[in-house]
């Protein structure tokens, strides 16, 4: 019998490494609408944050400022000067106070936008720390948590968020803004909880697992480092779809008065201030409104797209 | 065996408790493993020599399973006994397992490198810098060529046998005193099998690991080990050093199984033999000897009493109640076991 270890032949050229990660990613590309969805998402992304001051510098308004100028007070259709001439100045037209619409417009995205990532980012953290304890431990532990959120589930969430946000908003602002934040992302861990919850037991009687169990990691390694990366798949995906979910509950919160509050904008809340005058300046809340639709659209085209990018590689997994 | 030996399992009884019925997966299984010694665990599937090993190991899913009775003592420390901390310092760092199937023993979502380097840095307290050279080290050990660039691709990316290489580089990182190797060869074609035992036997004669060696084939533990035990039913039919063992079995089930195993040499191309009926239900096993529904000499006493466990030399012993006279017959064939 031979006494050396005979080697496996070296490969004749560099072979280069795939991850799965890559593979997805190529496979996202290859989906017109998604890759169409993330190319709209990331415009607006990028017109919220660079469009506000660009204003600004140009043509001098921002979203709260009103004009001295009473003559200026009144709404103007977009792109029309006062004196009815084109002009650059309001491409969306202005509001009854004579803001500039579309620098609210683009101050709205950036608090829906930030509404429906930093609560959707709420809701992850809390939805796979929930889940992956649920998983991994099983038995009864699992049953009580799980049974939990089946009572969760059942409450009439909307009626309470309203409550509390009637009840302790109102401070400021921004006070009204975390609320937000956190009451929305409360309302949406639950079917994160689910997913992540029934990842992580399928994952759980994979050989890797019990393979890592006797190199002697500790369980909360285990969960950390081996269990919820391989969750990201579906977590990525419905993460991408609640962001849209959530913005919506915002702006709906926001149309009924309890969500974002004066002076600062949201989408939902520009709508409530446009409907009054949709026979007149339809422009009001349909710049808001084309602008929101737009970008949910794109959200959930990039998230179908995700899915299907995605999908396949868990099953190989 | 001068020295104490480095693992000791005493009666030991692993239980599941099933829909109400309790299955005995392992009853009453004793052995020993000195240091340096390669001890070979023979079975059909269900024996109940991965149970074992699991029990050893301590990875018995425990809602249905536990450990009824029994000892394990490792190093001169009991296994049975200790706190789940304890238990998780010593597994990969002085007791390794490698798995069956190299296809699912690895985190397809993690490079070959994450993998390796999780075990030295986290029992020998490795810096990322160390724990990368070392792991290094031990995929060139392993044979696994361009180790420095290979350690950064994933699972997907290595045929099957050197998933395993990787396996047995991952048990063997912190140098353990033991290793238990789940049929490490079983998924892997007859060629890679070869290799992948004399990796094992190398490696085991440059660390001096103690291995056990799990498997249902008897060919790979005749050229691997020093000792065999013969597992039927959760209990331990026959124990006796290798060579004894092929040339002098003391029990009609190590017979049968000897039997088996089709002769190369043999031109009369009569009938293969096989052992008449199916591994017994654990769960509703009759009064009496476990095998004496397939036992070809099995009298009135083999279906009511259980057989004593009779020694018939000093390291050779068989459950049977005819194991002396077993022991007196000569085999009707040898199988010739491959030089050591």
């Amino acid at each position: 019998m031979a006494s050396t270890v005979a080697p496996v032949t070296a490969d004749a050229e560099p072979i280069k490494g795939t991850s799965l990660w890559q593979d997805a990613w190529r496979r996202l590309f290859r989906n017109r609408l998604a890759v169409a969805g993330l190319v709209v998402v990331s415009v607006v992304i990028v017109a919220s944050i660079l469009g506000p001051p660009i204003i600004k510098a140009t043509t001098g308004y921002t979203y709260d400022y009103i004009p001295r100028d009473v003559e200026l007070i009144k709404a103007f259709p977009p792109f029309t000067a006062p004196d009815g001439s084109f002009s650059w100045t309001h491409p969306m037209g202005t509001d009854n106070a004579g803001r500039d619409v579309l620098a609210r417009v683009l101050l709205g995205g950036r608090i829906s936008l930030m509404v429906g990532l930093i609560s959707t980012l709420v809701s992850l953290i809390i939805g796979i720390t929930y889940g992956a304890t649920a998983g991994y431990f099983g038995g009864s532990i699992d049953e009580a948590m799980m049974r939990i959120v089946d009572v969760l589930y059942a409450l009439p969430y909307m009626m309470i968020v309203i409550v509390l946000l009637a009840m302790f908003g109102g401070q400021s602002p921004f006070s009204q803004l975390i609320l937000l934040f956190v009451s929305l992302g409360a309302v949406s861990w639950l079917t994160m909880a689910r997913i992540v919850r029934g990842q992580v037991l399928s994952l759980k009687q994979q050989e890797f697992i019990l393979a890592a169990r006797a190199t002697g990691v500790s369980p909360f390694r285990i969960v950390a480092r081996h269990l919820v990366p391989n969750t990201l798949g579906p977590v990525i995906v419905y993460a991408t779809l609640t962001i849209p979910s959530v913005m919506l509950l915002e702006a709906f919160l926001s149309f009924l008065g309890v969500g974002v509050q004066a002076p600062l904008a949201s989408w939902g809340s520009l709508s409530a201030d446009g409907v009054a005058n949709i026979a007149v300046f339809p422009w009001q809340i349909l710049c808001p409104g084309v602008t929101m639709a737009l970008t949910l659209f794109s959200l959930n085209f990039l998230g179908d797209g995700l899915r299907d990018a995605l999908d396949p590689q868990m099953r190989k997994g | 065996m001068a020295e104490a030996p480095l693992l000791s399992v005493r009666n030991l009884r692993t239980y599941f408790d099933e829909d109400g019925r309790v299955v005995k997966a392992v009853d009453d299984v004793s052995f020993e493993v000195g240091k340096g010694e390669t001890v070979g665990v023979v079975g059909e599937s269900g024996s109940g020599k991965s149970v074992t090993s699991l029990s050893i190991m301590r990875l018995v899913p425990m809602p249905p399973g536990r450990i009824a009775s029994g000892e394990v003592i490792f190093d001169g420390q009991s296994l049975l006994t200790l706190s789940d901390r304890q238990m998780r310092s010593l597994r990969g760092k002085r007791i390794a397992m490698v798995f069956q199937d190299p296809m699912t023993s690895l985190n397809p979502f993690l490079k070959i490198s994450t993998q390796l380097m999780e075990v030295t840095q986290l029992h020998l307290g490795h810096s990322k810098a160390e724990a990368r050279a070392h792991a290094i080290e031990m995929l060139e050990l392993v044979g696994i060529p361009d180790a420095a660039r290979r350690m950064d691709q994933y699972p997907h990316e290595f045929s099957g046998g050197m998933r395993q290489r990787v396996m047995i580089a991952i048990a063997l990182s912190c140098r353990p005193q033991l290793l238990i190797a789940d049929e490490p060869t079983t998924a892997l074609d007859v060629t890679i099998q070869a290799q992948i035992l004399d990796l094992i036997r190398k490696l085991k004669r440059d660390t001096g690991t103690s291995v056990v060696l799990i498997t249902h084939d008897l060919g790979v533990v005749a050229g691997m080990a020093d000792r065999i035990i013969v597992m039927y039913a959760g209990h331990v039919f026959e124990t006796a050093p290798t060579k004894e063992l092929f040339a002098r079995p003391g029990n009609p089930y190590t017979r049968g199984l000897l039997l088996s195993v089709p002769d190369v040499t043999d031109m009369t191309r009569g009938e293969l033999y096989q052992i008449p009926g199916l591994p017994p239900d654990v769960s509703r096993l009759p009064p009496g000897c476990p095998f004496a529904a397939r036992c070809d000499r099995a009298e009135a006493i083999c279906h009511e009493v259980f057989p004593p466990l009779v020694q018939l030399s000093t390291q050779h012993h068989s459950l049977c109640h005819f194991a002396a006279d077993v022991y007196q017959q000569p085999m009707q064939r040898t199988v010739a076991a491959a030089d050591a």
